[in-house]
């Protein structure tokens, strides 16, 4: 089954409360902060910090990823280092502007892994677009490299580079999102939609996560726990749908069984893209527990 | 790895330990920890400050730690950073980690 | 004609009636109201005159409640008097103490106090005590055992010292005002209650004498001997907040989402069922998850018990509880609900949780969800003793509701910072494992192996279940294998059971 990425939370990089507590949710992804939650003093304490953690705690099944700091810095470069080396985490690139951006990053993770005896290309990436230029190359980033499984969108940045701000309908960032996600499809890659900050406001959020469902995203980052739930409910397939799905999985089987080369349902022809969305709505499924192995809803 | 300094790593929040190392003259190691859990885990906080020193190669120090219930991963951490602040050092050594 | 005793056949056998009336024994009164309320009344102008009235004596038990909680003024300051009488080797027998009863030590120290026998003790006072400041151990009662030792005579009390934020000059007492706005409340009296009905003497402090007759009361006039105006009782802000804080805190709500899930499960979540729910954010956040989950099927309670909460009250506003029994009211809003709403009845400890009774209201229970300091791998529950040894909680009603409900949760953190809360053996046993059910952590949910048909339920809602051992191995490999706490051989506590049997031992801590 694929890695599905509706949720991922973010945690600062310095709070070894927050470190410790990180995995009891069922969030689908961890992102550990070692950029703009971390001060500039603390960059040093934070990357100890999420290093021995990514070592000892066990997250279970859990995708992990960590935010590094600019990797044209020395900084970003001694993230590097200790990130790579744990071999647990994804790194996610910061304010990503063009595919040279990612190639920096890249070249610093596979002199890494060639130093260290980690099997080169192991370590994926995502990158994030927080900026005007980076949505434009979207396109390019999101191809620039086999180790990124997903962009994501940045909007704090992105909409003080538009010289705006953020609305409850989000039309501001309309463009940016379907550039995004475009560019993702493109690479067949994860699309990640940006934060919502105003955690005390669930009936805002909801929209917005309905919205950016609507797009397309294959989820969004969030800043508490409480915002997981809202997300897994959005993102969950309805018992209709389930229902379709199976009965197409159903078809196809009987096809296959019949040896035959058309499958059909109900007397519709089924293609592939009805195929494609039948498995991720049954992935989906699985992922909430709405569908127990087996098919049974 | 020579502690030059005083330096600070941590705070005083819930699950995080506040570390400050400072120069011992070749006296070797000294700890003082104060801690919530000292009943149950004060031993074991005292060896994994000294065993974290240790693995820096660190032989003369004095360790003031303040602890609030950290885990030993953030223990290990924040030695690290206070040790290596103390000492100047920022060529950082991870290699022990890969499995 | 005047009757003549010795008319009257087999008087002798009937024996309770020895005199002629006579009307010169008469003397009516035909003052207003309002003058006989100020010239014959209860009131006794210092707590002095009243502690001789009560003919108190050395080695004597006073009682107190514990209704105004870290606010309490009373305990102080009848034991500072005391003091100053002469007073010694006095038995303290309170519901519970608080932070704010520290001064108590000194009294200890001099002498003035022997003994105590409480729910609980926190603060300096409980630290003191683990150190060996007493050379007679304390008696741990939880709610209903208390009710139950002053009942059967086992806990006698010669004289109560109940505050009481509302009194009329005969002595109807309540812990609110009908008459003012404000002032301090503390809702139900329901601990108080039964001190004042068992003591041999009973006297109200007050700071807010109303006119008769102050109803709704709960301490009626027949259980009060006098009353004693004093300038303060207590501290409103230490008595109670405006409404018990809805947590935000993720971890609590995560447990709070799963206990609820796990009510749902348990076979006990239909219509007029019957639940408590205790104060804790993690406790206390369940109402909130389990209200979608009536008004999603429509399912009513029949009655919420204990120490209630305002998140108990907005469900009975609601119209989701049809009932509420209140022992103890945690919140403002739930002591101005007593106040105001028709089916919230104030209750005594007696009727909350005595053993003494089949219709005693736990025993009505279906659901009870419950916090815990510890548990452990036989699912007995610490809720008194600290991981360091050191007391700082009480047993309130835990033992009482875990044995009456018939489905007990316990939900707790896996661990509290380094500290791990299921544990191999807990510090201290207040409730035994037999009678809890379900343990709900952050990180997983147990259930009593003896609950086999609850666990299969459970586990069919899709909710995942692991033994205890395997939730306390989780904890261990998180923070590390504590060392054992040393204890002296001195006993410093004694842990009753409901029934007043020892269930465990509390012993000195070593430094």
């Amino acid at each position: 089954m694929r890695q599905l990425r509706r949720t991922m939370l973010f945690v600062p990089g310095n709070q070894p409360g927050m470190i410790k507590d990180a995995g009891i949710y069922d969030q689908d992804s961890i992102m550990f902060d070692l950029e703009d939650s971390v001060s500039v003093l603390e960059k040093d304490a934070a990357r100890f910090l999420v290093y021995q953690a990514l070592c000892s705690i066990d997250y279970g099944s859990k995708e992990l990823v960590v935010r590094v700091n600019d990797p044209t810095t020395k900084c970003g470069i001694d993230d590097l280092e200790a990130i790579v080396r744990t071999q647990k985490a994804i790194i996610r690139l910061p304010k990503t502007e063009n595919a040279q951006d990612v190639l920096v990053c890249q070249q610093e993770v596979e002199r890494i892994e060639a130093e260290n005896g980690i099997p080169a290309g192991s370590t994926k990436m995502m990158a994030a677009i927080e900026s005007a230029a980076g949505v434009l190359n979207a396109k390019e980033i999101a191809c620039s490299s086999k180790r990124l499984v997903g962009i994501a969108l940045g909007a704090e940045d992105y909409v003080t580079d538009l010289k705006t701000r953020r609305s409850p309908d989000g039309i501001e960032l309309l463009f940016g999102r379907s550039m995004i996600l475009l560019a993702a499809r493109a690479a067949g890659i994860d699309a990640i939609d940006t934060v919502y900050s105003d955690i005390n406001n669930e009936e805002g959020f909801r929209q917005e996560v309905e919205l950016i469902h609507q797009l397309g995203f294959d989820g969004k980052s969030i800043i508490n726990p409480r915002q997981i739930k809202t997300v897994h409910e959005v993102y969950t397939p309805s018992q209709k749908d389930i229902q379709k799905a199976l009965d197409i999985v159903d078809a196809i089987e009987e096809a296959h069984r019949k040896g035959s080369g058309v499958i059909a349902l109900n007397g519709k022809m089924i293609d592939k893209p009805v195929v494609a969305r039948a498995q991720r709505t049954l992935d989906l499924a699985r992922a909430v527990g709405v569908l127990r192995e087996g098919g049974e809803i | 790895m020579e502690i030059q300094q005083t330096a600070v790593a941590g705070t005083m929040e819930s699950s995080d330990i506040m570390v400050t190392i400072s120069p011992n003259d070749g006296k070797g190691m000294e700890i003082d920890l104060d801690s919530t859990v000292e009943k149950q885990y004060g031993k074991a906080i005292r060896k994994t400050i000294e065993d974290t020193l240790k693995e820096l190669e660190i032989c003369h120090a004095r360790v003031r730690a303040v602890d609030k219930g950290a885990l030993d991963c953030a223990i290990q951490a924040r030695v690290k950073a206070a040790a290596y602040r103390a000492s100047g050092e920022q060529a950082y050594r991870w290699g022990d980690a890969v499995k | 004609m005047a009757i003549q005793l010795q008319d009257v056949p087999y008087l002798e056998e009937i024996g309770n009636i020895h005199k002629v009336f006579h009307p010169d024994s008469l003397n009516k009164n035909s003052h207003t109201l309002a003058e006989r309320e100020k010239l014959h009344n209860k009131i006794i102008p210092s707590l002095e005159e009243a502690v001789r009235l009560t003919g108190l004596k050395s080695g004597m038990t006073i009682s107190f409640h514990h209704h105004f909680r870290n606010g309490d003024y009373i305990v102080n300051m009848v034991v500072d008097k005391l003091a100053e009488m002469g007073f010694r080797d006095l038995v303290l027998a309170a519901s519970s103490l608080s932070d704010c009863h520290a001064p108590l030590i000194k009294h200890i120290q001099n002498g003035v106090i022997r003994r105590i026998e409480t729910s609980g003790l926190r603060g300096e006072l409980a630290r003191e005590i683990s150190h060996g400041l007493m050379e007679v151990p304390v008696v741990f009662r939880s709610h209903g055992g208390r009710a139950y030792a002053i009942e059967t005579g086992e806990l006698p009390i010669d004289v109560a010292f109940l505050g009481a934020p509302s009194c009329d000059p005969y002595g109807n007492a309540n812990g609110y005002s009908r008459d003012v706005e404000g002032g301090i409340m503390c809702g139900s009296m329901g601990y108080a209650k039964c001190d004042a009905q068992y003591a041999n003497k009973t006297i109200i402090l007050n700071n807010h004498i109303v006119s008769y007759p102050n109803a709704p009361f709960g301490i009626p006039e027949s259980d009060v001997d006098y009353i004693v105006k004093v300038p303060e009782i207590g501290d409103p802000a230490g008595i109670m907040s405006g409404a018990t804080r809805f947590t935000k805190n993720p971890k609590e709500l995560l447990i709070a989402q799963t206990a609820a899930n796990v009510i749902e499960a348990s076979g006990h979540f239909q219509d007029g069922f019957s639940i408590q729910m205790g104060s804790g954010g993690a406790s206390l956040a369940v109402a909130r998850f389990l209200r979608e989950k009536m008004l999603r099927d429509q399912i009513t309670a029949s009655f919420a018990l204990g120490g209630i909460t305002g998140s108990i009250v907005d469900l009975y506003e609601e119209g989701l509880i049809q009932k509420i029994l209140d022992v103890q009211s945690f919140d403002l809003r739930a002591a101005e609900s007593l106040k105001n709403n028709r089916f919230h009845q104030q209750i005594s400890a007696s009727c909350y949780a005595s053993p003494s009774s089949e219709g005693t209201a736990v025993n009505q229970l279906d659901i009870v969800v419950l916090s815990a300091l510890e548990i452990d791998c036989d699912f007995n529950v610490n809720v008194l003793t600290g991981s360091d040894g050191v007391i700082r909680g009480a047993i309130g009603g835990h033992p009482d509701t875990a044995y009456g409900a018939s489905v007990a949760i316990v939900v707790c953190p896996l661990t509290r910072g380094r500290i791990p809360c299921v544990v191999r053996q807990v510090n201290t046993v207040v409730t035994p494992g037999k009678v809890v059910d379900v343990v709900v952590t952050d990180q997983g949910v147990a259930v009593n192996p003896r609950r086999k048909n609850l666990c299969r339920r459970i586990q069919e809602a899709g909710i995942p279940v692991y033994t205890i051992e395997e939730l306390q191995k989780k904890a261990e490999a998180i923070v590390g294998i504590p060392d054992p706490i040393e204890y002296t051989d001195k006993v410093v506590g004694i842990v009753t059971y409901r029934d007043g049997s020892m269930i465990d031992l509390i012993r000195q801590v070593c430094d």
